[in-house]
């Protein structure tokens, strides 16, 4: 049997250590948004925003090129995951059933665990086999990005579907109202913000990815905004590119991937609070 | 059959409602979102397809067709040797960690502030791996140089810390520490789940019989969510093994197979592998660097699905 | 050429007199079943048209899940299985070809806890029906069902000045009688009430069984309810249900006038209940 005092003080020191895990998990995240913050504001510039990399060597120039592609492989990454995923996750929670509906919950398990750059030599070899070896396009990177967004849009959009009470399809339905009309009009209506909180946090976890694009997407300096034809990059991949290849001017390529690795985090801060915001008023509307 | 009067007859309006478009419109719906599904799944089948199909010719190739001359077992196995190596790093730094975070934010922070601390955490989740990638070679790193010196000086003796100490601080250490840093909010958000579930009647039974907050914890929660907390530290390995940026950027590499973790030269990983070579590649090298693709997703599928299978054996329960 | 259904939910009150749409339910031989448990066995029973029905008896006995399977609404849970015969007018609901979707049009249902969709304004909840199933309806006509269906349901005067708010931001009596209103602005033929007052305190159960004897006069009504008092005060004819024990099927042990039921019933477990002995 332990003393009093004995007890008392390992409880102090495990309390302790305890809050001293937390403090030392938010040591990382405090330094990265100082170090960011204070590297990346340099680079920041009107000029940062508007221009492109065309023949650009030391200072000066921008990402413009990297905004429109992140934007473009985004956008169309969306377009494919979203309606996929939601349609997936009706599936799921209105429809589903038996074998289909188990191996479906399943696999999408699987491919949550599926690591990016994967996902991006999936997409290479797809495109690779219709249009031939060392193709790079636009399209491809949002095809690698969207087996990446689409396990976690029909995730959270099925959680959500979940918690849509069962009365509310059973007052449709005692209307005389169809399954689709009653999922369209009055199951979707009411899970609109959480479903549309879950896109945004989709988009957020792929609007930053690199490494499924370097092998997709390839590299280019001037602004290409067709995902059908020719290189395209986004904002992750350029920072990337700018560390890695900075040549003679280094400060200034440097500068040029903090500002963008800035840039990239206040999109994903954004997109996270917003998505927070839109989910509380989705808490209130469903009851 | 009784006839009764009426102005309209219940069998006109039930035939009239029933068929045509109402049913069409049913009918199209739900297929569409069998499709859906279907779609899904065909997309999951068809990234190990492609990846088989693709990285088969370096498979069977000989030797001397692939990159540096070597068989492809002889190519992937120092790959992965270093991939296994980060990613526990990873996985040894962040779930004690992991744990302690999910700890304090359930059952030691005010509850007026859990729900906040908890989304902070989250927000690591969230930052992109390239941002990790450059701080962890710009900022870590060199802030790590002196404590690697130091292992080297004090610690040298164990293997893991033989030296000599890297001067830039690109080493799997490091590699290993950023990983943790971006896998711990993934554990600590499965055990979170689990320890804020342990039953009320468990935890103030136990403070009624005069436990203090950390056997409360010990005899209680920890138990409760032990299994939770392996499969979290599971799918937090599974990311460690995939992810690529940071350590692409980090490590400084040589292909080396050594535990020596402090040292200039390393292992990469496959992922690393694959981001710096790609793109300057062609013809069968392409092959083989999807071949190692392929292994990345197998190694990685079956720590998922050892994962899932122990998350779906505690929910069973 | 039969009228699209559109049309016949739109028609405005004129057209249909009132006594025009009530009908008879009778039902044969009804079984039911959630996958292997067997709920309720064997009823058979004559609903009248214009009187207001109730289906008595203790929890579990299978009085909601007999209330469900008269517009098909049992069938919507997973596994759950009819047999037997229930007609409306004669007309086989369970017939082949017949639309579950077309019965309940014909058949409306209240629901034990109030739920107005909390998307809608007040407006658009009474509207649903026709929102949901209409095709291109005009506003004015739409407004003119609107009001007639909240003056049936006697919440107009409470609800006329805020029509856009939420349904949910009225109490937990007027949200019912929105429920009503929503579930006679598509004119059904049948109300189906499944306990309809269980959620409401004192005053507002009495203004729904006010409205409720108010509505057979151009409806069949069906009232499931645990309240004696309540059977006896709002019905016309009682159906006592009841079952030998927990796990056995629920069966229909006797219907007829509600004052027969409660004063002087034939059978002796009826009178057990009736009497407060047991349930």
């Amino acid at each position: 049997m332990e003393t009093d005092w004995r007890r008392h003080a390992k409880n102090r020191l495990m309390t302790g250590l305890i809050a001293g895990a937390f403090v030392l998990a938010m040591i990382p995240l405090v330094s990265l948004v100082y170090e960011v913050t204070k590297r990346g504001i340099p680079g920041l510039s009107l000029e940062f925003f508007t221009a492109d990399a065309r023949g650009v060597v030391g200072e000066g120039g921008g990402a413009a090129h990297a905004i429109v592609g992140t934007l473009v492989i985004t956008a169309v990454a969306s377009l494919i995951s979203v309606p996929i995923g939601i349609m997936g996750a009706i599936y799921l929670n209105e429809y589903g059933t038996g074998r289909l509906r188990r191996a479906l919950t399943f696999f999408v398990d699987v491919m949550t665990g599926i690591p990016s750059i994967v996902a991006g030599l999936f997409a290479y070899a797809l495109f690779e086999l219709f249009l031939g070896p060392g193709i790079r396009l636009g399209v491809m990177g949002s095809v690698a990005l969207s087996v990446l967004m689409t396990p976690i849009v029909i995730r959270s959009a099925e959680e959500v579907l979940k918690i849509v009470p069962n009365h509310l399809r059973e007052a449709a339905y005692a209307l005389g109202t169809p399954k689709w009309k009653t999922i369209v009009k009055v199951v979707l209506p009411t899970a609109f913000a959480g479903l549309l909180t879950g896109v945004m946090i989709a988009i957020a976890r792929i609007v930053g990815e690199t490494a499924p694009l370097l092998v997709t997407t390839g590299v280019v300096d001037s602004i290409n905004s067709d995902p059908f034809n020719g290189r395209m990059q986004n904002l992750a991949v350029y920072a990337y590119n700018e560390y890695r290849s900075p040549g003679v001017f280094k400060q200034a390529a440097y500068d040029k991937a903090w500002a963008a690795a800035l840039t990239l985090i206040a999109i994903v801060m954004l997109l996270n609070i917003l998505a927070r915001l839109v989910y509380r008023r989705c808490k209130t509307e469903i009851r | 059959m009784a006839q009764v009067d009426t102005t309209t007859n219940a069998g006109q309006l039930l035939a009239a409602a029933s068929g045509g478009r109402r049913r069409l419109g049913d009918r199209v719906f739900s297929r569409t979102a069998v499709v859906a599904a279907v779609t899904i799944l065909l997309l999951l089948a068809g990234v190990a397809v492609f990846l088989v199909s693709e990285g088969l010719p370096a498979l069977t190739a000989g030797a001397s067709e692939l990159p540096e001359g070597k068989t492809f077992l002889d190519y992937v196995a120092p790959l992965a040797f270093g991939t296994a190596l980060a990613a526990l790093i990873a996985a040894v730094v962040a779930v004690p960690l992991a744990v302690g975070v999910a700890l304090f934010i359930t059952h030691v922070a005010p509850p007026r502030i859990a729900s906040t601390l908890g989304y902070m955490v989250d927000l690591l989740a969230a930052i992109p791996s390239i941002v990790y990638g450059l701080w962890g070679i710009f900022v870590l790193g060199p802030a790590a140089v002196p404590v690697l010196k130091w292992l080297e000086e004090k610690l040298g003796w164990i293997p893991l810390f033989e030296g000599p100490a890297s001067v830039t601080g690109r080493t799997m250490l490091v590699a290993g520490l950023v990983l943790a840093v971006m896998i711990m909010p993934i554990v600590s958000a499965i055990a979170r789940e689990a320890f804020g579930q342990t039953p009320r009647k468990l935890t103030e039974g136990a403070q009624a019989l005069g436990a203090t907050r950390w056997e409360t914890i010990r005899m209680t929660v920890l138990p409760f969510g032990r299994s939770s907390v392996i499969s979290g530290a599971m799918l937090g390995l599974g990311r460690a093994l995939g992810e690529t940026m940071a350590v692409t950027i980090i490590l400084s590499v040589s292909g080396a197979v050594t535990f020596n973790l402090i040292g200039q030269a390393n292992p990469s990983t496959i992922a690393a592998n694959i981001a710096l070579d790609f793109p300057e590649s062609s013809g069968l090298a392409i092959n083989a660097l999807i071949a190692t693709g392929l292994v990345l997703f197998a190694i990685t599928l079956v720590t998922n699905m050892g994962a899932r299978a122990i998350i779906a054996r505690q929910n069973h329960e | 050429m039969f009228k699209p259904s559109e049309d016949v939910v739109a028609e405005p009150k004129g057209q249909r007199a009132v006594g025009r749409g009530a009908k008879t339910i009778e039902t044969r031989g009804v079984d039911l079943f959630y996958g292997d448990f067997h709920a309720v066995q064997d009823v058979t029973m004559t609903i009248a048209p214009n009187r207001v029905t109730a289906l008595i008896g203790s929890s579990g006995c299978g009085k909601t899940t007999f209330l469900r399977s008269l517009n098909r609404m049992h069938e919507l849970t997973p596994g759950a299985r009819v047999t037997g015969e229930v007609t409306l007018d004669g007309e086989d609901v369970y017939a082949k070809g017949v639309d579950p979707v077309a019965v309940r049009r014909l058949v409306g249902m209240v629901f034990q806890q109030p739920n107005p969709f909390p998307t809608m304004s007040i407006h658009d909840n009474v509207a649903a029906g026709l929102n949901l199933n209409g095709g291109r309806i005009p506003k004015s006509r739409k407004d003119e069902v609107v009001e007639r269906s909240l003056r049936g349901a006697h919440l107009w005067e409470e609800v006329k000045d805020r029509l856009d708010k939420p349904g949910s931001s009225l109490s937990g009596g007027q949200q019912q009688r929105l429920c009503i209103a929503r579930a006679i602005a598509v004119e059904p033929e049948v109300l189906l009430m499944d306990e309809p007052c269980s959620a409401l305190d004192p005053l507002a159960t009495l203004a729904i069984e006010d409205l409720i004897a108010e509505l057979k006069s151009r409806y069949t009504i069906v009232i499931v309810t645990h309240n004696m008092q309540q059977a006896a005060r709002a019905s016309d004819v009682t159906a006592f249900f009841n079952l030998d024990a927990t796990g056995r099927p629920g069966r229909l042990v006797e219907v007829g006038a509600t004052n027969e039921i409660f004063t002087n019933p034939s059978q002796q477990e009826t009178e057990d209940y009736v009497s407060g002995r047991f349930g």
